[in-house]
């Protein structure tokens, strides 16, 4: 029988895969899948609680985050292409330009 | 008078007739002063012109206050201003005093300062800052009439610091040399020391009495019920003021210095007025004074102690302003022994007749000094008298009033004071005695050095010629004062501060002690109240100044004098004695040994605690934190992530499991 607490593990699971993702990795479009994840993770949260507390709001807030996830991916993506072609670089480490 | 009155009444200061005069005589110096500094510097003579009539107004005006006190008695002229009103508790005054000691000091101050201005123009001549010398003797004159006029502690506090400002003004007055800078700084930080046991006196008594005002504070003392040490220590600590600018033992050793200043400001300042207002001061006050046993054997003891410790020192300076400058120690000694022997009166008459010939004998060495064109060495002059007579005749009448030789003014106030020493203390008469003595003798040997023998320097000589008329009829006028001055032994009388005795009839009184001072019945003439000792004690004294002047003249007349006996019979004492005792010495040694240690302690408490550990410490520890607070700002964004998520990590951690 799978209960909410597995679930909620494999959410918290790909969380804790997605932040050490953001935190270890240097190429950008690799963070950027990273938090991606972090953002599935939530979702799965969020369906799991739905599904547990048989309301749909949870869900309801999963479409609303795909959504504005794929509104971020655009632009997101774009930055990181623009990124690309101006500096010939997307490893965070090099990309310091604004640094003091 | 009438128009002033007039005018003055219109400011609203007050109404009664004779005020008015009063603040003329205090604000005229002040006026002229200011005068002089802002407009009239360029214009010597202008300047000169109003310091002298601002002085000679006053003297006038108090002329005035005088005859109308002599005809009229003391009158209770109200004339106060509330100053400064904080809370219930001080009340600060401005006011007026004119009573019999008040208009006698004016007196004194307005006539001998008169004198002297005149004899600046003819000394000063050519100074480059004429000007400013007069402005600095305009202020001064202010300051002093300003401590002779004040009616309350607090006033008297303010003008007595103006004059310690105004004397080293004008003791530092030529200031590019480094003596008289040197001798300016020492006057008023001397005095300073003084000064703050005066305030500590003034404020002690203030929280006993809750009243600066002399009056109510004379009223009021009785019914305070005091302990007799609180009294002591009043009295002494006002004391001490006195001590700082009379410059009494220990504290005398400012005034030699101060003969830097120029000769008519040490005739004035530093011999006449300014270092008599300690004197002044305590007569003022003495009904603090006078009930206080303990108060009185100390100032009758220092005042003791300075008369004959600096007639020891005169008898082997060789500055002819120096000898002049401890001899006024000496008599300063005199007055504030007679003040603690219980006789502010005698004390008073002692300080106007000494203004007198002090004044006298200082610008006589004045003008001898400009004869000689700057030369104060009396080993480097002699045989003077046939070169400069009218100085010699003026400056013998000096010397003798000083030494106290009958008709002058100086046997009737020194005797005065030896009588109340003979019927209060006989050790205090001993030293009084002996110090007669020793003035005379050490007055008689400067006489003879400077006026008479062989010329020691010819080619000086040659040149000597009298000084000019400005010079020499102040010189006249104080001789005359000096000759006549202690006939009006009476005033002593009419001057009682206490207003014991009657004073009605004091032309009378003036015409008949004259008569009776001329008909030769000097003892009877020396006990105003008819008590004692008519005998033979006038007569006795009376061969003291003639005995010290026969020493000086057996030494010291012959064409050629030296020291050499006198160094031979005195052995050691002639250099203790040529060398003022060790005291600056002593004090140099104080101010390097014991201040220094102090200040070398301060100094390493500041450096090292406060400086290195408190203030250096304090840079340091913060420095050190920010140093390594910084090695976390990697502006890794990666890793605040790191650091971000490990404490959310810790906040669930504790939230959920905990």
């Amino acid at each position: 029988m799978i209960t909410l607490n597995h679930y909620l593990w494999v959410s918290g699971l790909l969380f804790a895969l997605g932040i050490a993702g953001v935190i270890a990795r240097r190429n950008a479009l690799v963070i950027y899948m990273a938090l991606e994840m972090n953002l599935n993770a939530a979702n799965l949260a969020l369906v799991a609680f739905s599904k547990y507390n048989k309301i749909v709001d949870g869900q309801v807030f999963v479409f609303f985050i795909i959504a504005i996830a794929a509104a971020e991916v655009a632009v997101g993506l774009a930055i990181i292409v623009a990124l690309f072609r101006r500096k010939q670089t997307v490893s965070v480490d090099e990309l310091n330009s604004m640094r003091l | 008078m009438n128009m002033l009155a007039i005018m003055i009444t219109g400011f609203g200061l007050t109404s009664d007739r004779p005020v008015c005069v009063v603040w003329v005589i205090l604000f005229a110096p002040l006026v002229a002063a200011a005068l002089i500094t802002l407009f009239t510097r360029r214009w010597k003579t202008l300047s000169a012109a109003l310091s002298i009539g601002a002085i000679a107004l006053g003297f006038a005006l108090s002329m005035g206050l005088f005859i109308a006190l002599a005809f009229y008695g003391q009158q209770h002229w109200p004339h106060t201003i509330q100053w400064l009103v904080v809370g219930n508790a001080v009340r600060i005054e401005f006011g007026m005093t004119t009573d019999p000691l008040a208009i006698l000091m004016l007196l004194v101050v307005t006539g001998v300062g008169s004198a002297i201005h005149i004899y600046s123009v003819g000394y000063m001549k050519g100074d480059s800052g004429f000007s400013r010398y007069f402005a600095c003797m305009s202020l001064f004159t202010f300051s002093m009439l300003g401590i002779v006029l004040s009616n309350n502690f607090i006033q008297i506090f303010i003008f007595w610091e103006l004059v310690g400002l105004s004397s080293y003004l004008l003791i530092g007055y030529w200031f590019e040399k480094d003596a008289a800078a040197e001798a300016g700084k020492k006057a008023f930080l001397t005095t300073r020391v003084g000064d703050f046991g005066m305030m500590l006196g003034i404020l002690l008594l203030w929280s006993h009495a809750g009243t600066f005002n002399f009056t109510e504070l004379q009223a009021r003392l009785p019914t305070l019920g005091l302990s007799t040490g609180t009294l002591a220590l009043i009295g002494a600590l006002i004391f001490c003021g006195a001590v700082g600018k009379s410059a009494q033992f220990p504290l005398h050793v400012w005034l030699p210095d101060a003969m830097e200043g120029p000769t008519p400001v040490s005739a004035l300042i530093h011999a006449a007025t300014m270092v008599a207002a300690g004197v002044y001061m305590l007569c003022r006050v003495s009904w603090l004074i006078l009930p206080s046993e303990t108060a009185l054997t100390l100032i009758a003891w220092v005042g003791g102690i300075t008369a004959i410790m600096a007639a020891t020192i005169a008898i082997a300076q060789n500055d002819i302003k120096r000898i002049l400058a401890y001899s006024t120690l000496s008599q300063l000694g005199y007055m504030v022994m007679a003040v603690g022997l219980g006789g502010p009166t005698q004390a008073m008459f002692h300080l106007t007749t000494h203004a007198f010939f002090k004044a006298l004998l200082f610008l006589g060495a004045g003008s001898v000094i400009i004869a000689l064109h700057h030369e104060q060495d009396i080993w480097k002059m002699g045989g003077l008298w046939k070169k400069t007579p009218i100085t010699f005749w003026t400056f013998l009448i000096g010397t003798l009033a000083l030494a106290g030789v009958w008709p002058l003014a100086g046997f009737y106030s020194k005797d005065e004071i030896l009588l109340l020493a003979l019927q209060k203390s006989a050790p205090l008469f001993l030293i009084g005695t002996v110090t007669a003595f020793l003035t005379a003798y050490y007055i008689g040997r400067e006489c003879f050095v400077v006026f008479f023998g062989r010329p020691r320097d010819y080619h000086a000589y040659e040149r000597a010629q009298e000084s000019p008329w400005v010079m020499t009829l102040p010189l006249v006028f104080l001789a005359i004062l000096s000759v006549i001055g202690g006939w009006a032994s009476a005033v002593p009388h009419f001057l009682d501060p206490h207003g014991e005795v009657e004073h009605s009839n004091l032309g009378y009184a003036l015409l008949r002690v004259i008569i009776v001072g001329w008909n030769g019945e000097v003892p009877h003439f020396l006990d105003p109240h008819g008590e004692v000792m008519h005998g033979n004690l006038g007569y006795a004294l009376l061969l003291i100044p003639i005995a010290g002047f026969f020493v000086a003249a057996k030494i010291y007349w012959r064409a050629e004098p030296s020291d050499a006996p006198v160094k031979a019979a005195l052995g050691k004492l002639w250099t203790l004695v040529e060398n003022k005792y060790y005291f600056d010495e002593l004090y140099l040694w104080i101010v390097k040994y014991v201040q220094g240690t102090i200040a070398n302690v301060c100094e390493w408490f500041d450096r090292w605690i406060l400086q290195r550990l408190g203030i250096g410490g304090l840079s340091v520890g913060t420095g050190l934190l920010g140093k390594t607070v910084r090695l976390l700002q990697t502006g890794s964004i990666q890793g605040y992530a790191f650091l971000f998520a490990l404490g959310v990590t810790v906040i669930i951690y504790y939230v959920v499991v905990r």
